[in-house]
This record gives structure tokens, sequence and C-alpha cells, in this order.
């Protein structure tokens, strides 16, 4: 299956590759018009990885948060329904999160959080651009509302499997509750969170719809971001934009191209990903019984 | 003098640790507090959004609703009224046929991952594949579906979706049925083989009954989860303001509808786009709890109990 699907990728994107080479991924401009095509995807690439490095900071920890309340602090009364609520979240469609953050979102970001950063710290670069609300901090953030419900319903799951006689036999050491998280529960449950939070960041990278409508449609070199607030593109978003409207089958190639490097981008990821949970899980002790 | 030196020695010793004992336990239950605050506070930034969301897809979307906008066809660009029937439509089918493709690929091969396969380098190659494919982005699904069905057919189709779709439902659906069947414990499968039963029907009637609510969850998670996918859906149904015409004709969905509403700068459109969110969100969440409910009340909620 996956051969298939790295197959037709490659055979799609064969004709850009083999027009550009190797200068597709380290060029910066962006040229459809017949005659005078180039393509470089650089730009693209950078947004991509700012904005899922950008929304994984901040859904990580809030994930890990929400997890932990809900499988070791809470009552019972409340857990089972928030946990429910996080569940049908995860359900929420990305699109629903682009129409949201295009319509409501960004002017609270734009007002509340870049606003404030631009006024007091605009000396240092990654804030210096008047923000407008479209732009690859709002795509990150949103990115990161949209990856918590999903690491986090994964991580509980994980911490619900712990076994209870490793919390019960830290408490039973004195431990408070951090305690016990740290020595009973995480060195049991680390290959899974990690893990979890892998397949969040396999989702920032890919998506795409949400992306599109606001992390601005910056093209060519200005796709390159220079500041936290400027407009950038990813991969994803660009071949949204562009796939039906392409002009000619070099146009539709480099988009496939695109499509290619991000196939090997998410590849890696998760490819590393496997090997390190894959080591981590002979380290942790016990394992499943 | 000896002895009374070593004792007061040890009495100083035991004083030292119990003070030690004492500010160690003071810091962490200070870490203890400040975790605990850490954790509450994550459950109210990630809820404030997500409310947010709800209240604005209902709020706005309701303005939209009217049996014209159920039933009706998309109008022109610019234009107020109009609906998202073909969109509604056209989503029931595609996300349908994708369940239908990927639902029996996806379980059967969880089932051979976790009960039949063992670790040996094919079953482990096939898991690594499958935890591969669960994290490429859907967009590439939707080249693939593009090279393969689209190219070969010469029109943008519902098969295209439909399998663009499946492909990303396969991996996910099999990877939590391995997951659920692997933790129902060892001693049902061996209090079945102690009676003499044979594999399949163990497999069949008890380690995959006793997991049956994990595996129906993975479903719908996935079913939620390609119901609102929109990019693989550009480049193979292409969107279309008809109604269904044929298995090889393009169709219409509800979250490219709402793309294409939501791009243009009318009012009407908006409201629209809100209006198809509405009906999105409460077609998934129906699903959700709908299974749910059926779930809890065939009395097969393994999860609830633990």
């Amino acid at each position: 299956m996956l051969i298939l699907v790295a197959f037709a990728v490659g055979e799609g994107a064969l004709p850009i590759f083999s027009a550009e080479g190797f200068q597709f991924v380290i060029r910066t401009d962006w040229n459809a018009v017949y005659g005078r095509e180039s393509f470089g995807a650089l730009p693209y690439i950078i947004g991509t990885l700012l904005s899922s490095a950008i929304a994984m900071a901040i859904g990580v920890p809030i994930s890990l948060g929400i997890a932990i309340f809900v499988t070791e602090m809470a009552s019972h009364r409340i857990s089972t329904p928030l946990s429910f609520v996080v569940e049908l979240l995860a359900a929420v469609p990305s699109i629903i999160y682009g129409l949201w953050a295009l319509f409501v979102f960004r002017f609270w970001v734009r007002d509340l959080i870049e606003r404030p950063l631009y006024e007091h710290l605009n000396w240092i670069p990654f804030f210096d651009k008047t923000p407008f609300g479209l732009d690859i901090f709002t795509a990150g953030i949103v990115l990161s509302i949209m990856i918590i419900p999903i690491i986090s319903s994964i991580t509980r799951e994980i911490l619900l499997v712990v076994p209870n006689s490793q919390r019960e036999a830290a408490y039973s050491l004195g431990a408070t509750r951090w305690g016990t998280l740290k020595t009973a529960i995480f060195p049991y449950a680390k290959s899974g969170i990690l893990g979890a939070s892998f397949l969040g960041l396999g989702r920032a990278i890919g998506e795409t719809i949400l992306v599109t409508m606001i992390i601005g449609n910056a093209i060519g070199p200005a796709a390159i971001p220079t500041t936290l607030f400027s407009q950038g593109q990813s991969l994803a978003s660009l071949i949204a934009n562009e796939f039906n409207e392409a002009a000619s089958d070099l146009h539709l190639s480099a988009l496939i191209g695109l499509g290619a490097i991000l196939l090997l981008l998410s590849m890696i990821i998760n490819i590393g990903a496997r090997f390190m949970v894959s080591r981590m899980v002979k380290v942790v002790p016990g394992g499943r019984e | 003098m000896s002895g009374n030196n070593g004792k007061s020695a040890a009495r100083f010793h035991r004083r030292e640790v119990q003070q030690i004992m004492v500010k160690n336990a003071r810091k962490a239950k200070i870490i203890d507090k400040i975790v605990s605050i850490f954790a509450i506070m994550c459950v109210i930034l990630a809820v404030i959004p997500l409310t947010s969301i709800l209240i604005e897809v209902i709020k706005n979307g309701i303005a939209a609703f009217n049996w014209d906008f159920l039933t009706g066809r998309p109008s022109a660009i610019g234009r107020a009224g109009g609906g998202v029937g073909p969109a509604i439509q056209g989503t029931l089918i595609v996300v349908g046929l994708a369940t239908m493709i990927g639902a029996p690929i996806g379980i059967l091969t969880g089932i051979y991952l976790s009960e039949f396969a063992g670790g040996g380098p094919f079953p482990n190659g096939v898991r690594f594949f499958n935890e591969v494919m669960t994290g490429l982005p859907s967009v590439v699904m939707g080249i693939v579906g593009y090279i393969l069905i689209v190219i070969n057919i010469g029109s943008f189709s519902v098969w295209a979706g439909a399998f663009s779709l499946s492909i990303i439902m396969i991996p996910i659906v099999s990877r939590v049925t391995e997951e659920t069947l692997k933790i129902v414990p060892n001693s049902i499968r061996e209090a079945g083989f102690a009676l003499g039963i044979a594999k399949w029907k163990i497999t069949l009637f008890i380690t995959f009954k006793s997991a049956i609510s994990g595996i129906l969850t993975g479903v719908v998670l996935a079913i939620a989860r390609i119901a609102g996918e929109t990019a693989p859906l550009i480049m193979t149904i292409l969107g279309t303001s008809l109604f269904f015409t044929g298995f090889n004709n393009p169709v219409d969905a509800l979250p490219l509808r709402i793309w294409r509403l939501s791009s243009q700068p009318y009012e009407s459109a908006q409201t629209q786009a809100w209006g198809a969110a509405l009906l999105l969100i409460l077609m998934v969440l129906a699903l959700s709890v709908a299974l749910r409910l059926l779930a809890q009340r065939r009395g097969f909620s393994v999860r609830a109990e633990i």
C-alpha cells in the first residue's frame, strides 16, 4: 500500500525533478506563467516546518496537562464528561477549525497576542512586523489547538493502560502526585506519549485546509518567513491552492513534487519516531505483562 | 563516654535526616501544587477555543438553516439563497463508500496483526508501514487518488474520492483494532483454548467481542476524520453544484463547499459556510454519540468499567 503511494507520487513528480533537478528543493521562486516556468520549494518547506514547530511547542505541554488532569487528578464525575468532550472534539473536522480561525480566532490572536508582542518586543527580529492576523504564528497556534485533542486523548488512553499497581507502589512509598507521575507513570508511558506527540506532529505537518485558510498564502521568495508575523505558505497549502488551477503539466508536476517532499518529510518523522519509540520500549522496565 | 558520644551523634543524625525529609516533603508538595495548577490551566486553555468554536458555529450556522438550504442547489456566486443539498448527498455517498472499502480491510488487518501474526519480519513490516501511513498527510492521499484514478478514468469522480479516503482510513482502523485486541487479557484467550475452542472461534467470539467497543470507537473516529477531510477531495471529487450523477462524475462534499464558500467575499456565502459547518459538526457528533450509546446499551463498553 505504502509502496503504491510512493510509486504513484514518485511517478507524478518525475517531470519536475527531471526539469529542475535538485534545484527544485532549494530554489525560492515560483512562476507558473507559460514559457517562463520555474519552481522552487524551499519557502514552503520552511513554512511547513516553522508552523508545525510552533504548534508542537504549544500543543504538547497542554495536551500532557489535560491528560494528567483527566486520568490522575479529576474525580470520576469530572473526568468522564471531560474526556468525552475531548474525544468528541478530536472529531471536529479541520475545515471547521479553519472557518472559526478565519472569522473569529485570528482577531483574538492579532489583538491579544501579536499586537502586544509587536509593540513591546519589536526589537526582537521575530516580532518585527505589523501583525495582520493571517500569518505563520496564527497558523501555528490554530494547528496546536487542532492537535491538542488528538494528542491528549491518545495520552489519556495510554495513562489509563498504566496498571494501578504502578501508582499504588509509588503512593505507598509516600510519593506525591507529581512524584508518582515522575517515577511510576512517565517511565511506563513514555514511549506511548512520544508516539502520541509524533502523531500530532504528523497531522500538523500534513494539515492542509486549515493552513490554507489562515497562513496568508504568500508565493515565491516572499513566502520565506522573516518574522513570526509574516505571511507564509506550507507545502500542503500551496498544493490545495493551485492544484485545480494548474496551468501546465509542469506546474501540476511541480505541485505533485511538493507532495513528494511532504511525503518524504512525514515519512522521515514517522520512521524516526518509530525508532525512538522502539528503543524506549526496551528501556522501560516491565512493559506490558 | 564514647557510647554517649555515639548516641548523641546518632540522635543528631536522626534529626538531620528528619529535617531533610521535612524539607523534601515540603518541596515535593509545592512542586505537586504547581503541576496540579498547570494541569488545570491546560484544561481551561484548551476548553476556551473549543467552546468558542461550538458557540460560533451554532450561532452563525442557525441563521442559514431553512428548507432551501438543506435541499437546494448552490446559487450563483455572489447571489443570496441556494443551499448545500448536493454537498450533503455527496458527503454521505463518498464517506459511505470509503467506509465500506476501508473499515473491513482495516479491521481484518488489525485482527491478523494482533491474533495471528506474532512478531516475524512480515507482520512487523506491515505494522511499520501502517504506522508510517497513519502519519502521512491527507493531501498526499488526494494526489495518489488523482494519479491512480482520476487520470485513468479521465474525470474527477466519486471513486477517486472514496479511494483516497479509504487509504486514509485503513491504517487508522487497523492500528486501533490491533491495539484494542492487545489490551484484551490473555487469560480470556487461554480460557477459550482450555475449552478446546478453535482459534478462529476464539478470535471472533471471545477476543473480538470483548474488544468491539474499542474497535467501533476507532472506526467512528476514522469516519469522523474522513468526513471532515477537505484536501484530498479537492483533487479527487473536485466539487460541483449538481446532484449526484454517477460514480464516474464529480460530486460535491460539505467540507469542500465550506471551503469554497468561506473564500467568497459575500455575507450570504459566509453565512452558508457557517450553516454547512454546523451541519458537518452535527453529522460527525451524532455519529459518535449514537455509536457510544449503542455500545453502552449492548453492554460491551469495556473501557468504562476499568
